[in-house]
């Protein structure tokens, strides 16, 4: 029995809660016959129990995954679902559709070529209906079809129809879309789903399912060439490939290509495809490409085409789209992956926060959960990417914590900008290993972090004492005496805590390059930014050194009187009590700042330096 | 060989780029490969993904001790054919236990020799990453399953905290002692796996296919007594069918179905027809409600 060839479409349904996204895909999957007779069993044993349709089959219990989702009756996450007719095999990303879960709206749209929009025919296009449509647009989506549900709870009323059809095109128009069908449905009694409605008669167009079945959404194939090198194939000696899926356009065999962002330019010899050679390879193909030239390429490069090059940049303009519980804070860095690329990165701006449905523009200076924002980003290394509108596969990337490793952002370039390109670091014939050297030390820095109270300073003041009188040359930054200078304009919000952090990384990384042994003494409240200072440092030459005080000892003693002000509210973003205080996993030295005499911690300290001097 | 189904070239292409990213970002990844169909596509997939070397990984089978005879003899075939490592792992203390899922019942069997010997030997070898032939189509708690699965230490799965995953921008980053299940199949269906097979004529183990095979009736599931530790209960008795599976588990637990396709263009046709999901015949997913996510949870594939 022959298959017929057939292709696929990745779709996303969305739209607001109760509009039947859930019934819709369990209808379209019942009637492509997706549904298997002890699953439907089940779902009529699921549907007297847990269902809202009375005796009837609730098609959107079969969607809804995981047992605690079913029992509160929402879906909370993205559920992928399968069905097939001859002519097309579906993959339906089922996305939520109240307000807070924009970020699994954001990660089925990333992976879909057509939205299917859905409203209620009784309530129209609604606030949430152009939310949904408005972050599909800007996730990439070209193609979506409007589908106007429960059409029968209108008396299939064409007017009704029309006017929700109008309303939506309008809104549209700022949505850059290449195509928008309008389609009025039933779900629940599958009206105009896979069949035409005998009620619809003054609707000519076609089917949802018909629909479906025939709009085009290939990627451009005349795009500019793209291979994000994935892996570096090398079984023996005599052969050396670069696998990858091809991201843009197409390549053959005798092709110039260049690396992206360096001048190596080779041509193309050979090229496997999955069963072996071809002449040429397209973009979605997972292909290992043998170049003429041995190259010094790596997995994160990008080949390209001569003529018309990706960009290549340390700093780019993109919208983000935030999908974390803890705020995106500007300064904060952040693993990003673009392409095949891994490298850190910050917001070193957020332009503006975006209200996505109405596009107003709003001040921010931090994105919650959920929101988006127009920002400006700085990465560790320059990366080779494409405007997002031109390229989905290499004008898109995520941000990730890089103390959780949990995946906390997404975003799209839209240009890259090439300030950083001009200012270039002057390279000087005296360096740190000169300096050090006439100095007689290695330079380190000495992070002490803690609870406001914990003894840094007393120790610090202690050690750095010990240090002079053996004749190192050292330097104290304290975070009370920075911010009547440097830092005066700082407050004690999140972003002003990690501003502060970083402006004294940068302060204490030119004292150690001047060749210094350096005392910081900040509370330092957040792993990501200690985590920032170490690795601006040469491995081994950050200390993180806890002071471990329980926040009872720190009140008690509340030298400053500031603990009696924060208990009394009058001290806002107090950490411990109103601000947290994330304690190292890993510190260099924990100090138990209420066991022993500070004397007895800080010759501890200077035990750790000494070590390290004699390295 | 006749050029594959525009939907198949996609889903190939999308699986050697999940395999190729696995062995690109782990330090020491292996192919969980249990002589099934999809373990065995997923194999035919590393072939290619790897071309022209060899296919990179380890294969790990975590054998129960009640396998099927037949799959453990493809299973051994398949790997010195490519000339893999292959390690077996089945629990020591569940073996010396002897446990059994005639004795013990399904759950608990399950929950020593197949759960608890996956994260033994991955504990033993020191695997960061398991690639699975676990496909989003075969059950609904596998539906919202990523293509990368973060498992926290202890192998477990936290369904509320999984990372959102977008694009092909996979978040391969581990924090100390935790691992990732990969799954290259998970935007394909059954239809689409045997399609597959169809067209890169791939072999499987026999008992995919329909022959007479003795069989008994035992809670209305047709069981092929693959050796003598099933003792026949009063009024049971061996009848000889022709019979075929549709998955491979353990023996006792794995229900056939009577079938004349003895072809993959019959097995496919028979697919089209049939009513019954794929993990019917599986007498362990339906010993309670949930089942498969409980045991997702506790650190199963």
């Amino acid at each position: 029995m022959a298959t017929p060839p057939r292709g696929q479409l990745r779709l996303l349904t969305c739209g607001s809660v109760d509009d039947g996204k859930s019934t819709l895909i369990g209808r379209l999957l019942h009637e492509c016959g997706a549904i298997a007779d002890d699953t439907r069993d089940t779902l009529a044993r699921d549907s007297r129990r847990l269902g809202t349709t009375g005796d009837a089959p609730d098609f959107a219990l079969l969607l809804d995954g995981l047992e605690a989702e079913r029992e509160q009756g929402i879906t909370i996450d993205v559920a992928y679902r399968h069905f097939a007719t001859a002519r097309r095999s579906f993959i339906v990303a089922d996305c939520p559709g109240h307000a807070q879960h924009t970020r699994n709206m954001a990660t089925g749209a990333s992976n879909a070529e057509l939205a299917v929009i859905l409203v209620d025919a009784r309530r129209g296009v609604l606030a949430q209906t152009r939310l949904h449509a408005a972050i599909c647009a800007l996730l990439g989506i070209r193609d979506m079809v409007l589908a106007v549900n429960k059409i029968d709870l209108v008396m299939f009323d064409q007017d009704v129809f029309e006017r929700i059809a109008a309303d939506f095109r309008t809104f549209a128009a700022g949505l850059a879309l290449r195509s928008l069908a309008a389609i009025p449905v039933a779900a629940r009694s599958g009206d105009n789903l896979a069949t035409r409605s005998p009620h619809l008669a003054w609707y000519a167009g076609p089917t949802l399912l018909g629909y479906l079945e025939t709009v085009e959404v290939a990627e451009d194939a005349a795009a500019p060439f793209r291979l994000p090198v994935q892996w570096v194939n090398r079984p023996n000696p005599d052969f050396r490939g670069l696998s990858g899926t091809v991201a843009g356009g197409a390549v053959g065999l005798g092709d110039g290509v260049v690396i992206a962002g360096t001048a190596m330019a080779s041509t193309v010899a050979r090229i496997l495809g999955p069963d072996g050679d071809v002449e040429r390879a397209a973009v979605g193909e997972a292909v290992t490409v043998c170049l003429a030239d041995d190259l010094d390429v790596a997995r994160g490069d990008m080949l390209s085409a001569p003529a018309d090059r990706p960009a290549f940049a340390d700093q780019f303009a993109a919208h983000v789209l935030w999908m974390d519980a803890a705020a995106l804070l500007p300064g904060r860095q952040y693993a990003l992956r673009m392409g095949t690329a891994w490298t850190t990165a910050s917001v070193t701006a957020i332009r503006h926060r975006m209200d996505v449905t109405t596009r107003e523009q709003q001040a921010a200076r931090a994105l919650a959960l959920n929101e988006i924002g127009f920002c400006h980003l700085a990465t560790a290394r320059p990366l080779a990417f494409d405007a997002y509108a031109a390229n989905r596969r290499t004008g898109a990337f995520i941000l990730v914590d890089r103390t959780t490793n949990q995946t906390v952002g997404c975003g799209m370039v839209a240009y890259p900008l090439h300030r950083a390109g001009n200012v270039h670091r002057e390279a000087y014939p005296v360096d740190q290993a000169a300096r050090a050297a006439a100095l007689g030390q290695r330079p380190m820095v000495l992070w002490f972090t803690g609870l406001s109270g914990a003894g840094k300073s007393t120790i610090a003041k202690l050690v750095e004492q010990a240090l002079h009188g053996a004749g190192r040359h050292t330097y104290s930054l304290d975070g009370d005496n920075l911010r009547h200078g440097l830092n005066r304009d700082l407050g004690f919000t999140a972003q002003d805590r990690v501003e502060n952090i970083r402006r004294v990384a940068e302060v204490a990384r030119l004292m150690a390059d001047a060749g210094l042994i350096v005392l910081c003494s900040f509370i330092s409240p957040f792993r990501a930014e200690r985590q920032m200072v170490r690795d601006m440092l040469p491995e081994g030459a950050f200390v993180e050194i806890f002071v471990d005080t329980p926040l009872a000892v720190c009140a008690a003693r509340d030298a400053k009187g500031l603990y009696a002000g924060a208990l009394r509210g009058e001290i806002p973003n107090f950490t411990g009590i109103s601000s947290p205080y994330e304690p190292p996993e890993a510190a260099d030295l924990v100090l138990d700042g209420a066991g022993g005499a500070p004397e007895v911690l800080a010759a501890r300290v200077v035990e750790v330096v000494e070590r390290y001097q004699k390295k | 060989m006749a050029a594959l189904a525009p939907h198949l070239r996609r889903l190939e292409a999308e699986a050697i780029h999940i395999l190729r990213e696995t062995v690109a970002s782990f330090r020491n990844p292996v192919l969980l490969f249990s002589g099934g169909k999809d373990s065995t596509v997923v194999l035919h997939l590393a072939r290619k993904a790897f071309a022209p070397g060899g296919p990179k990984l380890p294969l790990l089978h975590v054998a129960t001790g009640w396998d099927f005879r037949e799959v453990l003899a493809f299973r051994d075939r398949m790997a010195a054919s490519l000339g893999a490592r292959l390690i077996v792992h089945t629990n020591p203390d569940g073996l010396a236990s002897g446990i059994g899922p005639l004795s013990h019942g399904s759950r608990v069997h399950m929950e020593v020799m197949a759960t608890e010997a996956l994260k033994q030997a991955l504990d033993a070898h020191g695997f960061d990453a398991a690639l699975g032939g676990a496909r989003r189509d075969e059950e609904r708690s596998r539906a919202k399953e990523r293509v990368f699965s973060h498992r926290g230490p202890g192998h477990a799965w936290d369904p509320r905290g999984q990372r959102p995953e977008l694009w092909a921008l996979y978040n391969t980053r581990l924090g100390p002692g935790e691992t990732m299940r990969v799954f290259p199949l998970s935007n394909w269906t059954e239809l689409d796996v045997w399609d597959y097979i169809a067209a890169e004529d791939i072999a499987l183990v026999k008992l995919y296919f329909a022959a007479p095979r003795p069989v008994v009736r035992r809670g209305g599931a047709l069981i092929l007594r693959d050796d003598a530790r099933m003792a026949l209960a009063p009024g049971e008795r061996e009848e000889t069918l022709s019979v075929r599976f549709r998955t491979m588990g353990d023996w006792p637990l794995t229900g056939a179905h009577e079938s004349r396709a003895a072809t993959v263009a019959e097995v496919m046709a028979e697919l089209r027809q049939t009513g019954m999901s794929e993990r019917h015949g599986r007498l362990i997913d339906s010993d309670q409600e949930a089942a498969m996510e409980r045991r997702k949870r506790e650190g199963y594939f």
